[in-house]
């Protein structure tokens, strides 16, 4: 028998009802993996009594007769980025120290209102603002395939998510995605992650990083897992202006794997000079996979794909600076030792120094550059201006009749911790590559594993929905996933 | 575009973080690394493109003009690093 904690949220859902199974049981197990599993860096702040009093409560909703919601009695990591009632939520920063949130974000409050058991917070780069998960104040998340002496990233930002759920440490754990944060991770993991459309899940309660560009989502074992939680994720929030009033379909409902006669566009802008070989094959193969299931396979033209990260690295930046100029030291986490005379300038010049890491204070900046006076229409209005031409090359294409797009979700396979420490910021940057155009377009993008490097490392592909078709989108990623077959696990060394 | 000490410092002063002199530099540096990346965007014809305000049309919703929150004090001070007597504390600003 499978060991309880690498169960899918599918089956334990489906054990669960049958009583074969309790929440207990699978929150006990998960905890012991965690406990053997320190040196993955995963989960940074342990709530073990929480989980094992929402295990009892779920166990007890589940043995009540009425028709549990599935994700009762599923145990989750959450990303350090979500605020959770009473417990540390610093998202990966020296200057959150000590903070505890006296409110529950709604995404967080929606799970466990379906009865899922929190078994800790998550490892992310330090505000999301990374790809390896090296940014975080607690340490690197290390991934938990392994094939040399080297320890390899886990992708980030949400790189404690993807190492907890590809190490089955828990059934799936939330996670969030500004340019790629949910499926670079995902791919580096060989996990499946989803970041819905924008507006799909509130931001509220989630630390903010650049707010026209958030989403949160799941990260899951499978294409059905995700398609179960994010159903849990979505949803109206008055309490988030730009969170939609539609309805939440029953997204595990429409996973038929039945593609017949859907239209799969391939963005030959997304042809990279130097891309590696295995990549493009992957790319190949899975186009053959999703013609084989009977799709209809186009070529299209995404042409200012190449301006994507410039202009992200505009926004983004511009949005940070404004969102965390709100940690001045004054009403939660860290405030500098102040010398005498210093005065309140000084204990904000002081306080954010100290509690922001580089690559924070880097992207503060920046963005407080492209913001200021004489610069603001040459570089922010310009790159929203590049951002409409964006999402404009997806409304042609997809009015042209095209379904999904299906792109490589990253330009390699995890690389080593460490190994970047010497490039320039930009070099960091280009992992994002296939992955920022759907954040700023807004739509729905999701990274299934399909296949393995020639090292063994797990390598992703992302399938891009029309936007509020999620549904659609893991019905597509459902049929890719049957068709790629992978099962791969790595093998444990931790 | 390139970004000199004075510059780098300015940019600094304006997001209050404390960057020490001789850490400016590599700062400047950094920034004219990531600037020249952004400078792409000149390439692109934007003449007549509105500049994207949201990504999903949608009209806000609209709510009465009422209270619907509030009396939470000592939640809302609980996290502070210095509160007294129902304030947050901080170094005198005005003398």
């Amino acid at each position: 028998m499978t060991d309880l904690n690498a169960l899918t949220i599918a089956e334990a859902r489906d054990a669960l009802r049958k009583g074969n199974v309790t929440s207990k049981d699978l929150t006990e197990a998960c905890l012991k993996a965690i406990e053997g599993a320190g040196v993955l860096g995963a989960f940074v702040h342990h709530t073990p009594d929480l989980a094992m009093a929402q295990a009892a409560a779920a166990d007890a909703r589940l043995q009540s007769g009425a028709e549990a919601p599935a994700m009762c009695g599923i145990p989750l990591g959450i990303k350090d980025l979500f605020c959770t009632k009473g417990v540390a939520s610093q998202a990966g920063s020296r200057i959150l120290e000590g903070f505890k949130p006296e409110y529950e974000s709604t995404v967080s409050a929606s799970l466990f209102d379906a009865g899922a058991v929190m078994l800790g917070k998550l490892n992310m780069d330090e505000f999301a603002m990374g790809s390896s998960n090296e940014t975080s104040v607690y340490g690197n998340a290390v991934n938990p395939w392994k094939v040399d002496a080297r320890q390899l990233t886990p992708g980030g930002s949400s790189g404690g998510s993807a190492s907890a759920v590809a190490a089955d440490l828990c059934l799936g754990a939330t996670g969030t995605d500004t340019g790629g944060s949910i499926r670079q991770p995902a791919a580096f993991t060989g996990i499946t992650g989803i970041k819905p459309t924008y507006g799909r899940c509130s931001r509220w309660g989630i630390v903010a990083f650049a707010s026209s560009l958030d989403q949160a989502g799941p990260m899951t074992k499978t294409v059905r897992d995700a398609a179960i939680m994010l159903e849990a994720m979505c949803g109206h929030d008055p309490k988030d202006s730009t969170s939609a009033d539609l309805p939440v379909p029953n997204f595990e409902a429409m996973l038929t794997g039945d593609v017949r006669g859907k239209t799969i566009g391939i963005p030959r802008e997304y042809r990279m000079d130097g891309m590696p070989g295995e990549i493009e094959k992957l790319w190949a193969d899975g186009t053959a996979m999703m013609k084989d299931a009977g799709a209809k396979i186009v070529d299209i033209s995404l042409p200012h794909t190449k301006y994507a990260l410039p202009a992200y690295y505009v926004i983004a930046p511009a949005e940070a600076s404004s969102n965390l100029a709100r940690y001045d030291g004054v009403r939660y986490g860290h405030r500098a030792r102040l010398a005498p005379g210093d005065g309140i300038t000084e204990m904000y010049e002081k306080t954010r120094a100290e509690g922001f890491g580089p690559e924070v204070q880097r992207r503060v900046m920046i963005g407080t550059y492209v913001l200021s006076a004489g610069f603001y229409d040459a570089y922010y209005n310009r790159a929203r201006k590049v951002r409409t031409l964006i999402k404009r090359d997806f409304d042609l294409v997809f009015a042209d009749g095209v379904d999904a797009i299906l792109t490589p979700a990253t330009p390699s396979a995890a690389f080593g911790l460490g190994e970047m420490a010497g490039a320039d910021p930009v070099q960091m940057y280009l992992n994002d590559v296939f992955t920022v155009t759907v954040n700023l377009a807004g739509l729905p993008g999701i990274s299934v594993p399909a296949g393995l490097d020639k090292q063994g490392l797990p390598l992703g592909l992302q399938l891009i929905g029309r936007p509020w078709e999620e549904g659609d989108l893991l019905n597509c990623a459902y049929a890719l996933e049957t068709a790629a077959g992978f099962v791969a696990k790595p093998g444990k060394w931790w | 575009m390139s970004i000199d000490l004075e510059t780098a410092a300015r940019v600094a002063k304006l997001a209050r973080i404390e960057v020490p002199e001789e850490a400016l530099p590599a700062l400047a540096e950094e920034f004219n690394t990531i600037l020249g990346f952004i400078e792409q965007l000149g390439e692109v014809d934007v003449e007549g493109i509105e500049p994207m305000v949201s990504v999903t049309p949608q009209r806000l919703k609209r709510r009465a003009d009422i209270v619907t929150d509030g009396d939470q004090q000592a939640s809302i001070l609980a996290n502070a690093p210095d509160a007294r007597e129902g304030f947050f504390a901080v170094p005198k600003v005005v003398e």
